[in-house]
């Protein structure tokens, strides 16, 4: 290892921290042993794809993997967690040592230079370490170099340890599937690039990490690829993404072209002296943002995500809930100095966070299956982080980040637990119904307690009952966008020609109302799933059965960190426990951005009154949805998705998804298509470059072959006569000259 | 007795006559005899300017009648070769190199 200790003087070095390229190495070396087995049993049996199961030695296994392919063409229509075939992997055993061991000492490693900083008693600056000069070319240098800070720290604890529960998880829910180290490579794979996202000490090395968790979000929701369905799903949230990356990358050309910088120490010192509201600082912002909107799932660019459950569901938990899909609020955290000098658009983050978290909760009020609503759900989360972020409160984002990370995965998880128990009792009995469907459900808490029970904490997190998480950081996020309509520097700034007042009394108005909605979805999920009579179906009920250990002692340590989470950052008022320990844990790192974005200090005339109020309201909110959905919604009245009628009205609108991606197609898809098709292919490729270049000199050189060969008459006669003809040219030529 | 100016306009009648018959006529044996008449065209050319710029002319004309002798064996070989395939020397009906 080429290493480098950049900063001498700086207090963590010498100590754990040193040691810091080994959080992302591990998971690598994960990745190198799961991938290389995965292609050592690929290349002695066959690929290993969901619809194969050739390859299985023995005869009674070759029965086995008669039975698992009939079910396989007789579900095509079905949902992509279909696929079990019989036989476990023969690597099934080494890969489920390697993939969560890998991920638990990283997580381990991560816990001690976390301690190792908080014994620092004021670490300002972040500790670089710099390994080797990457892209030297002229002006530009960039080297590969990791940073560790404050914020930085937490992104690794949630990221090592979220994800080492997922791992576990997986190892019961992906037990029995054919490509169960493929599956473990790509999420070793995963988990390297995210840290290589949240270590980077630059935007190119952060850009790594950032199409790297882009790759494996790719191959993990194409991961059962054998069915067009989920491949498509992969691409769609591939392409979406290289919109949102054009938008980054164009932003970091404005840095590079204008400040000459691209590590994050650089590029905040240069933007130091600029005054609030630059033209430039707004255009690389917006950029930016276009970037987040894309790996974040925001408005317009958020149609990738739900399609995104078309992956195995840990997937769904760790990448498109917990980890990935905040990377843009990472970015817009990790870039905050720039944010809190653009007011404008750190009011369009606040406003699209905003009616993003609307416009997907009221998607999620009609979803039938379990894990569209999670993601609706996500979508309409990560808004919330993005007002966070957006209106100046970076804490706050980070920490609803954080606390989501919790209670999402948790969510997830537990509905892959849901799942994996209907599946289980769909395949004794030979059934091929959709698993994930929530007609298809009902009642299962007599058959899942633990999953029950834990899945509603989660839903009394997310739909923000004190005291758990959910409720601190999203009152958190509200009453920052309060506070700041009333005075800040963004208020006083203007968008569109409207006052920032007016736009975060807006965002906040949206905010409060996305929380019942929230409250509403997430109660009519629970309602649907766990409560009213059963209707799985007689033949399965008996082979219901709480899935494995292995898979619920995840659940139950989320479930505890959904519930105590909001005392890393309590507010000053809930005298609870010690407050804002995540404020000023990340006040070295935001504190300055925070400051510019709140203006001037004034006394204002929020009092403790108008935090209470505010408190007040957001549990008014949450506890009227709760009791909306529960008394409103009947589950007895539910039928199984086969015999269910076709929605009308505005239900249909919201069942479809405001047919946004029907609009899509027909305005962006099929108009490239066309244009791709007749113009580019037809006309230009064919028409031109094949037609007109290609064959045209082609064809142009045997026309003149032709003639040539026309003249060639063949009778010596001819020959005589050009010959002389052409002395005589020549004479004439001399003589008259 | 200067007659240069006679010779050479002989010289050029002969070279014409040889050329048309080239031009003009079918039979390879009279082209071949007028590609003969054109050689000794030239050939009275370097004779009579032979007279005022030394023997140099004179050689060439041997080399000349050298060359036209070696080209008469070999060029009536040809015609009669062509004779026994086609029963015939007429250059009309010789086109294997028509394009």
């Amino acid at each position: 290892m080429l290493l480098q200790i950049a900063a001498e003087a700086h207090p963590l070095a010498g100590t754990v921290a040193d040691w810091m390229w080994l959080l992302p190495i591990l998971p690598l070396l994960g990745f190198v042993i799961n991938g290389s087995l995965a292609l050592a049993a690929a290349v002695k049996l066959g690929p290993a794809d969901p619809g194969n199961h050739q390859g299985a030695e023995g005869a009674e296994a070759a029965e086995t993997a008669e039975t698992a392919e009939m079910a396989h063409t007789e579900s095509a229509g079905a949902h992509g967690d279909d696929h079990h075939p019989v036989k476990r992997h023969k690597y099934a055993g080494i890969v489920s040592i390697i993939g969560p061991l890998v991920l638990g000492l990283s997580f381990l490693l991560a816990f001690a230079i976390f301690q190792q900083m908080r014994s620092l008693p004021d670490m300002e600056a972040p500790f670089i370490q710099n390994y080797f000069s990457w892209m030297p070319a002229g002006d530009l240098q960039i080297d590969a170099s990791f940073q560790l800070d404050q914020l930085s720290m937490v992104m690794v604890l949630i990221i090592t340890g979220v994800g080492a529960l997922i791992h576990l998880f997986s190892v019961g829910y992906m037990r029995d599937d054919p490509g169960y180290p493929r599956y473990f490579a790509y999420l070793n794979l995963f988990v390297f690039f995210m840290l290589v996202l949240v270590l980077g000490s630059n935007y190119p090395v952060l850009f790594v990490g950032w199409e790297g968790v882009g790759l494996c979000s790719y191959l993990l929701i194409g991961f059962w690829f054998s069915e067009k369905a989920n491949a498509d799903a992969g691409k769609k949230a591939f392409i979406v993404n290289r919109i949102g990356d054009f938008g980054f990358l164009v932003a970091m050309f404005l840095l590079f072209d204008n400040f000459g910088k691209l590590d994050f120490a650089g590029v905040n010192e240069a933007v130091t002296a600029l005054p609030i509201g630059t033209a430039l600082v707004t255009a690389i912002c917006l950029f930016m943002f276009l970037g987040c909107a894309g790996k974040s799932a925001q408005i317009p660019l958020y149609v990738w995500l739900p399609d995104a459950m078309a992956g195995p569901t840990p997937v769904s938990a760790l990448i498109h809930a917990a980890t990935m899909v905040t990377a843009g609020v990472y970015l817009i955290a990790r870039s905050n100095l720039l944010f809190a000098l653009s007011p404008v658009a750190s009011l369009t983050v606040a406003l699209v966070g905003a009616v993003t978290a609307i416009f997907a909760a009221t998607i999620g009020l009609k979803q039938w299956d379990i894990k569209k609503v999670l993601a609706y759900s996500t979508v309409s989360q990560l808004g919330y982080m993005f007002v966070g972020v957006g209106v100046g409160a970076y804490t706050a984002g980070v920490f609803h980040l954080m606390t989501h990370a919790f209670f999402k995965a948790l969510l997830f998880l537990g509905s892959g637990s849901v799942i994996y128990a209907l599946h289980a009792a769909y395949h004794r009995t030979h059934n091929h119904d959709d698993a994930q469907d929530m007609r298809n459900m009902g009642g299962l808490k007599q058959f899942l307690p633990i999953t029950c029970i834990l899945m509603w904490v989660a839903t009394l997190a997310i739909a923000g009952i004190p005291p758990l998480s959910g409720f601190f950081s999203k009152d958190e996020i509200l009453g920052a966008a309060y506070m700041h309509a009333g005075h800040s520097t963004l208020a006083d700034a203007s968008l569109f020609g409207i006052s920032g007042s007016t736009i975060l009394y807006l965002v906040w108005v949206l905010g409060v109302a996305s929380a019942l909605l929230t409250a509403i979805y997430m109660t009519r999920m629970m309602i649907y799933t766990f409560h009213g009579p059963n209707r799985t179906g007689e033949a399965e009920r008996p082979h219901l059965t709480e899935a494995p250990w292995v898979m619920t002692g995840p659940l139950v340590i989320l479930a505890v960190l959904s519930a105590v989470g909001g005392w890393f950052n309590l507010p000053a008022i809930i005298p609870l426990g010690p407050p804002g320990i995540l404020e000023h844990w990340l006040h070295p790192v935001v504190g300055r951005a925070e400051a510019i974005a709140a203006g001037p200090a004034v006394e204002t005339v929020h009092s403790v009154t108008t935090e209470l109020w505010l408190i007040g309201l957001a549990v008014t909110v949450a506890i009227l949805g709760m009791a909306y959905a529960a008394f409103r919604l009947k589950p007895e009245g539910l039928v199984p998705k086969a015999q269910s009628p076709e929605e009308r009205g505005f239900e249909r609108v919201l069942a479809n998804k405001y047919f946004v991606d029907e609009g899509y197609d027909r305005v962006i898809v099929n108009p490239t298509y066309q244009i791709s098709r007749n113009v580019l292919w037809r006309g230009i490729d064919a028409g031109l470059i094949d037609g007109l270049l290609v064959n045209g000199s082609s064809a142009l050189a045997r026309a003149f072959g032709w003639v040539g060969s026309k003249v060639q008459t063949g009778a010596v006669g001819t020959y005589a006569w050009v010959l002389v003809g052409g002395v005589l040219a020549v004479l004439g030529a001399v003589t008259l000259r | 007795m200067e007659v240069l100016a006679e010779s050479l306009a002989l010289s050029a009648v002969l070279f014409t006559i040889g050329v048309v018959g080239v031009l003009t006529r079918r039979n390879a044996i009279i082209i071949f005899m007028c590609v003969e008449l054109m050689l000794n065209a030239v050939n009275l050319v370097f004779i009579a300017f032979s007279r005022y710029y030394g023997a140099a002319g004179q050689v060439f004309v041997v080399f000349v009648m050298t060359v036209a002798a070696a080209e008469a064996a070999v060029g009536l070989a040809i015609i009669i070769s062509i004779f026994r395939h086609r029963q015939t020397v007429n250059l009309q009906n010789i086109n294997l190199l028509k394009g």
